[in-house]
């Protein structure tokens, strides 16, 4: 290893400066040098650094990632794997994740998404599950920063080009926009795929002398650094970081899918992974690290798009749609045969050894020599310092009598339907092909995607959420909120929880008042996963959301996967048929703090998050399945960012049809622009047939769940009674309106 | 009867029409692989949407070079029944089954959206179960479905009755504001003048199920079927 200098490349001497710049603290840099017992070569400086990056060791976050459920009788792969996989009957099992691409999203939109995307699909079909479904959460500066309309248009174009051209169809998502994220774009890739239960690959290394294949495209410099990138803050200079952006390749990765796919039907894979985040480096590592093996690697053999290149750039190189397979010895010929009728490389680069070092040649001479474990169990973890931020009982303080309530609430109920955080997405999901695969059964629009399980009578229903303007005033509650907000809207269309995967985006993890956020919303997480049965299967955890020391507001998004066992009782949250009765399940309370409503109208980001009853969103959802299963409902919609109003105006314009009008009556006594936007939890507007009320009434009585008959769908207007009135169809074109009027 | 349906690198929704034959029609279907010659008997080619290719170059002009488009050019002049669809349609136009071109929409954006189509000709056997002036809603999805000819071939298609399908709005008319891609004429689908080779960018595999939101796309596939079974009888 000594002999490096013999081979044709630079390297830089060790310094001080080396190190930090690879972002390794002193003490690390310590560490390193006593698990060595030497000096570490420049190519080995580079593996650690990458390795023990927090994108790829979650050293700050494992102690606490720790705490949430992971386990369920449907769990067959949990937190761990490159997805997390679940069990839904019939001998069939989902894969899914969700991963964010912030920091390159914001370099550079469009491929930034799109590469977003190209990693997540791979981190599905590794585990032998084709994709069928992709979601996103999105967020973004005001939609007044003059870069917004920008990032946006990027973004969008990116998911779409990537998505729409491997064929996986982007069936849901969300879109906000709030200042917090003027510096730091939020891009969030969830994908569900299907496979035979039977039929489960991990990335495992193991096996002594089987083969080491790379699969897929050439190695360039691209992307070198990526995960350093993701786990440092952002500063104006930093958007110099360009190169460290990699480069999409959608038909590539399209014939990886097909390929790997098909090679999975033959007895060759021993174990797969893809090389994301740290490339050949942490997907040879880990498969490894898995398998108590060691794994050589021969980087002369690497395919390589540029000349050149250093072992510290190919084992470095983020380049996309590329592989590791571990196959059975003797069956190179079999996977060399179907990877050439794709088109696509595939060559041998190592083989799988028993002395659990990591080690590397290249052109002859050994230039790692690393134990396994010192890359993967004993990478650095940290318990930081955590602390109750300062500022948050000053935030907490909300006197609703200096709140003027407005004189005319149907303009407030305009302004916030035409609000872009509210208003219609079309623009958005209408450049995501949402029919590919001839699955979708509700499109996106709604409070969750569907799609059918072919050969089956069974539906699987897909959500994103997450609302960080809670979590910021409370992260507890607001972690609580956001899990019980996504299994709300899987009940909506009759779907039972399966299960989580989750981002978390967070600012800095050194700084004690952003790890206390992280503490305390793992904590809400937790608290609402274990009383609404539902275990996290996968995740991915995203600090460094900053720019210039301002950190983004605390943003869970949470992914959730729910099952129709019938599929044929699915129902949308639109009014379907003048006449029927719509009823409010759950209970409107005086909430208006962290409201869309006080945001938007008053300037205001202040007060607590709306609380929580547990047991009481648990027996509202349960009683709006039970309605569903039993076929009483002909719409369910969740109530969440501006309230009741804008929930029931959603039901009257959000459909596939003509907008419906509604009357409505309410007697509550609490103060009128509350009844109509506070954000109570635990709520769903539902409508049905007269005669099927008294069935309604019997299943709510006996689940304790506060119903109320509060009116009637029918005629052209959207009127609540005695506060305000207007024809549905402007509200329709306000809305439909709302976010493209404000990117021109 | 037997249906091929064409793999190309990149196509996506091969699986989609087989499934939606096989399962919803209970029909024989083949997947057959691009670098393939076309051997067997079929009675309908279908060329499926996707990004064969990547779409990277113009879409549609490297998959016309896969060794099967041989045997599908010679199928077709020889009265086979050929349907492309999406990225189908742009094939069969590159290799010159078809006149004119499909380029980039209006908008510049790709749309994806359930669309209403004017049945312009029933006399075809892609259309022969539907009545002239019908609407099929079915989804289209695609960047590039902006279809454009030379006047002198637009007169021609008129002339020959080889427009097949218009967007239209929900009351039936080929208005500006229903066509999702600035197509000429509101063009959605044509045929060839020998009247066997069918090109259309909205997707008939997306809408063969009450759950998809629509069954029309049924009406294509089965006018297929209904017009082999028809020819079957003339033959015997």
């Amino acid at each position: 290893m000594r002999d490096e200098k013999t081979t044709q490349f630079a390297q830089p001497t060790l310094t001080t400066a080396l190190v930090a710049s690879h972002g390794l603290t002193p003490e690390e840099y310590q560490k390193i040098l006593k698990i060595l017992g030497r000096e570490p070569t420049y190519t080995e400086l580079g593996v650690f650094s990458v390795m023990w990056s927090e994108h790829c060791s979650y050293k700050s976050s494992r102690h606490y990632l720790k705490l949430l459920p992971t386990e369920g009788p449907r769990v067959l792969q949990g937190p761990g794997e490159n997805a997390g996989v679940v069990d839904i009957g019939d001998g069939l099992a989902v894969a899914f994740k969700m991963e964010s691409h912030n920091h390159p999203s914001f370099i550079e939109p469009y491929q930034g998404a799109a590469t977003g995307v190209g990693g997540i699909l791979r981190d599905i079909f590794t585990m032998g599950a084709r994709p069928i479904a992709s979601l996103n959460s999105l967020r973004f500066g005001s939609i007044d920063h003059p870069r917004t309309p920008y990032l946006l248009s990027g973004v969008v174009a990116g998911i779409g080009g990537y998505g729409n051209c491997v064929g996986v169809p982007t069936v849901g998502g969300e879109v906000y926009f709030d200042e917090c994220y003027n510096g730091n774009i939020l891009v969030n890739a969830f994908t569900l795929g299907i496979m035979k239960k039977k039929r489960i690959f991990t990335g495992i290394a193991k096996g002594v002398g089987n083969p080491v294949i790379y699969v897929g495209s050439k190695t360039g410099r691209d992307g070198i650094h990526g995960a350093t990138m993701a786990s440092e803050s952002f500063s104006e200079e930093k958007e110099q970081r360009r190169p460290t952006v990699q480069v999409g390749d959608p038909f590539t990765e399209k014939l990886l899918l097909e390929a790997c796919l098909e090679l999975m039907e033959k007895d060759c894979i021993v174990g797969i992974q893809d090389m994301g985040a740290a490339g050949l480096t942490s997907s040879s590592s880990e498969m490894a690290g898995r398998g108590g093996s060691g794994i050589e690697l021969d980087l002369s053999r690497v395919p390589l798009r540029e000349s050149g290149m250093t072992p510290y750039e190919i084992l470095l190189s983020e380049s996309q749609e590329r592989m590791l397979l571990v196959a059975r010895k003797g069956t190179e010929d079999e996977v060399k045969r179907i990877f050439d009728k794709w088109d696509l490389d595939a060559v041998v680069i190592g083989q799988v050894t028993e002395d659990r070092q990591f080690r590397a040649h290249f052109n002859g001479a050994e230039v790692v020599r690393v134990p396994i474990t010192a890359l993967t169990k004993e990478a650095p973890v940290y318990q930081r310092p955590a602390a109750r931020p300062s500022n948050i009982d000053e935030l907490q303080q909300l006197d609703l009598s200096a709140v003027q309530e407005p004189e005319d609430l149907a303009a407030t109920l305009k302004l916030l339907l035409g609000s872009p955080n509210i208003a219609l997405k079309e623009w958005v999901y209408r450049q995501y092909d949402h029919f590919v695969r001839s699955n979708t059964v509700i499109a996106p629009g709604a409070d969750a995607a569907v799609i059918r399980v072919k050969g089956t009578q069974k539906g699987l229903a897909l959500t994103v959420d997450g609302n960080s303007r809670y979590c910021f005033l409370d992260p507890y509650v607001g972690g609580v909120l956001t899990v019980a907000e996504a299994a709300r809207n899987l009940a909506c269309v009759g779907a039972r929880p399966l299960g989580i995967t989750d981002c978390l985006n967070f600012g800095s993890p050194e700084n004690p008042e952003v790890m206390w956020q992280f503490a305390e919303v793992i904590r809400g997480m937790r608290d609402a996963c274990m009383a609404l049965k539902v275990p996290v299967v996968s995740g991915n955890v995203s600090f460094y959301n900053e720019t210039d020391s301002k950190s983004i507001y605390p943003t869970p998004t949470v992914g959730m996967v729910g099952l129709l066992a019938k599929l044929k009782r699915v129902v949308t949250p639109w009014f379907k048929f003048p006449g029927n009765i719509v009823v409010l399940l759950g209970r409107t309370r005086e909430e208006l703090g962290g409201s869309e409503y006080l945001k938007l109208i008053h300037g205001l980001v202040k007060g607590t998050p709306p609380w929580i009853d547990l047991k009481l969103e648990q027996a509202v959802q349960n009683c709006c399945l039970e309605a569903i299963d039993r076929g009483i409902l002909r719409s369910a919609h969740d109530i969440s960012d501006g309230g009741l109003a804008v929930s029931l105006a959603e039901c009257c314009i959000g459909g596939p049809d003509r907008p419906l009008g509604v009357r409505i009556e309410t007697h509550e006594m609490i103060r009128g622009d509350a009844l109509l936007f506070s954000e109570s939890p635990s709520r769903i507007v539902v409508s049905l047939e007269e005669k099927n009320l008294a069935r309604l009434q019997e299943l709510a009585a006996e689940l304790r769940v506060p119903m109320h008959v509060i009116g009637t769908v029918g005629g052209a207007r959207f009127v609540i009674q005695p506060l305000l009135q207007l024809p549905v169809e402007e509200l329709r074109s306000i809305w439909a309106h709302g976010l493209t009027a404000r990117l021109k | 009867m037997r249906w091929g349906v064409i793999t190309f690198p990149g196509s996506c929704d091969e699986q989609d029409v087989y499934d939606s034959l096989k399962r919803e029609m209970g029909q024989k279907v083949k997947l057959l692989w691009h670098k393939d010659e076309l051997t067997g008997h079929f009675d309908c080619l279908i060329l499926p949407g996707g990004f064969s290719y990547g779409d990277y170059l113009r879409c549609g002009v490297m998959a016309r070079f896969s060794p099967i488009m041989r045997g599908v050019v010679k199928f077709a002049q020889n009265g086979g029944l050929v349907l492309g669809i999406c990225n189908g349609f742009q094939i069969l136009c590159e290799s010159g089954l078809l006149p004119g071109a499909l380029v980039r929409n209006a908008g510049l954006q790709f749309v994806c959206r359930q669309v209403f189509l004017r049945v312009e000709e029933s006399d075809t056997p892609f259309t022969r179960e539907t009545k002239k002036g019908q609407l099929l809603k079915l989804p289209v999805k695609h960047g590039e479905g902006c279809y454009y000819a030379d006047p002198s071939t637009l007169e021609q298609l008129r002339k020959n009755r080889q427009i097949i399908l218009r967007y239209a709005d929900a009351k039936g008319k080929p208005s500006p504001a229903a066509n999702p891609n600035g197509s000429l004429d509101n063009i959605a689908g044509i045929c060839n003048e020998t009247r066997n080779v069918f090109g259309m960018m909205p997707h008939p595999e997306d809408a063969c199920s009450q759950f998809l939101g629509s069954e029309d796309g049924l009406k294509i596939f089965s006018s297929i079927v209904a017009s082999r079974n028809d020819r079957e009888t003339r033959h015997a």
